[in-house]
């Protein structure tokens, strides 16, 4: 029962955080939208790698693939590498200070971004935008609050 | 405490059997295209996501257009009514103008018909991910929707469809980086390619030779050479042609006339087979080869 309950709160931020990754903006901001799929992989993985893992990220980045119109495995394949990269070491993350964790989900993104502009220019002819970097400032700003608010939520819901 | 290697296989197993499917996905989608007719299925798995995500707005827009005041309405209404008036004036030179054009072009011995299906769609949301330009129409497969399908607005040209769902389509915008246009300049006919250049004011024009007649301002129409898009439709404006000593080419840019990323409402056009009512024993070559004496 304790299963199928912390499941539907997982699969709701999920949702979520899908919905926020293709929410309209105006194009001004579009550039400047944090990376919300990362921050909640990145969050799950962290507190509990037994529910949340490489097939997840998967499923998740293959939504996120045909939401966007992307090539089809490009975000897949970079959060399957970005859940292995954080279960390898969850349990030296997890007593990281939160500016240590925001350092390194900002290296993440940094790392992330530079590895989708490599795929999608290896495989059609695409321009680089000035304000294309900017995400990884955002998503560093936004994710001491957010974590805190996952973690009162996964309290709060007893997701175990 | 529960560790994640209790059961199941080994995280390295995992992640080298999802990168394999990555990598097939990747190869097979971009490379061969494989993907083109399950992605109907796939944006009909994915549309309640977007339907949530777009649901502010639409509930945003209904609210502000069912808040209005009887006195603009009725100025709105005064003022399409006008409009409208022009509009019906203008058409009835036009009816004469097309009789007159359809007589000419007997004369001459080439038809062409003007007509096409059309049919109105909403935009659901300018969005794609950082590397291209789309956006989201709410018609699909079950409205007749195909892929290629020219998509214009009432200033221009805007793009084509890209990928269809079943009730979702989605549309790359002129300007994507990949998207490329056979068109004509209205003033002389010179026919050129547009190329998008990724940024939202500009189109390129390459290859285009450095003694051409292009000059700044020139509207640039499709020419419907591609088969693709309908002929006669504004694409563009030149706004810079340069020529530097030396070069091949000249250097020349446009900037699209259709307001890309403020429409609300689009046109779909059907440009089914637009050879269908062509003479073609006049494009027979040997006819071309006899000297006109």
């Amino acid at each position: 029962m304790s299963l199928i309950s912390s499941y539907r709160t997982i699969y709701f931020t999920f949702f979520v955080s899908l919905v926020a990754a293709i929410f309209p903006l105006p194009i001004m901001f579009n550039a400047f939208r944090p990376d919300w799929m990362v921050l909640v992989v990145f969050y799950w993985i962290i507190a509990l790698p037994h529910r949340v893992n490489i097939g997840h990220s998967f499923i998740l980045g293959l939504t996120l693939d045909i939401l966007l119109g992307s090539i089809l495995g490009m975000h897949a394949l970079l959060f399957s590498l970005l859940a292995y990269f954080t279960s390898m070491n969850y349990q030296r993350i997890r007593n990281f200070t939160l500016v240590q964790t925001t350092l390194l989900l900002g290296l993440f993104i940094f790392v992330s971004k530079i590895v989708l502009y490599l795929i999608a220019s290896s495989m059609q002819e695409i321009i680089l935008h000035r304000h294309y970097f900017w995400s990884v400032f955002i998503s560093m700003l936004i994710w001491p609050w957010f974590f805190l608010f996952m973690r009162y939520l996964r309290i709060r819901f007893k997701v175990s | 405490m529960k560790t994640i290697f209790t059961r199941g296989p080994s995280l390295t197993l995992r992640l080298s059997i999802v990168v394999a499917c990555c990598v097939g996905l990747l190869v097979a989608d971009s490379q061969f295209n494989l993907f083109s007719s399950i992605r109907i299925y796939l944006n009909s798995i994915v549309s309640p996501i977007q339907y949530v995500a777009d649901a502010p707005q639409k509930m945003f827009n209904s609210l502000s257009d069912s808040v209005v005041t009887k006195q603009t309405l009725a100025e709105r209404n005064e003022q399409l009514e006008k409009e409208n008036m022009h509009l019906k004036a203008d058409r009835l030179l036009l009816t004469q103008l097309q009789r007159e054009n359809q007589q000419l072009r007997e004369l001459l011995n080439s038809k062409r018909q003007f007509k096409n299906k059309r049919m109105i769609t909403e935009v659901m949301s300018l969005r794609s991910d950082p590397f291209t330009h789309q956006l989201l129409i709410d018609k699909g497969a079950t409205d007749g929707v195909y892929l290629g399908q020219p998509v214009i607005n009432e200033q221009g040209v805007v793009g084509q469809v890209s990928q269809v769902g079943s009730t979702t389509s989605r549309v790359v915008l002129l300007i994507d980086a990949s998207h490329g246009i056979p068109v004509r300049v209205q003033r002389n006919d010179a026919v050129a390619v547009v190329h998008g250049s990724g940024a939202w004011d500009k189109l390129k024009v390459p290859f285009i030779q450095s003694n051409a007649d292009i000059e700044v301002g020139d509207v640039l129409v499709t020419s419907g050479l591609g088969g693709r898009f309908p002929p006669g439709y504004p694409v563009a404006t030149i706004s810079q042609f340069e020529y530097h000593e030396g070069e091949l080419y000249a250097t020349v840019s446009a900037t699209p006339v259709a307001d890309l990323d403020r429409s609300r409402y689009l046109l779909l056009l059907w440009n089914d087979n637009p050879l269908a009512d062509a003479d073609l024993t006049l494009d027979d070559p040997e006819l071309f080869d006899v000297p006109d004496k």
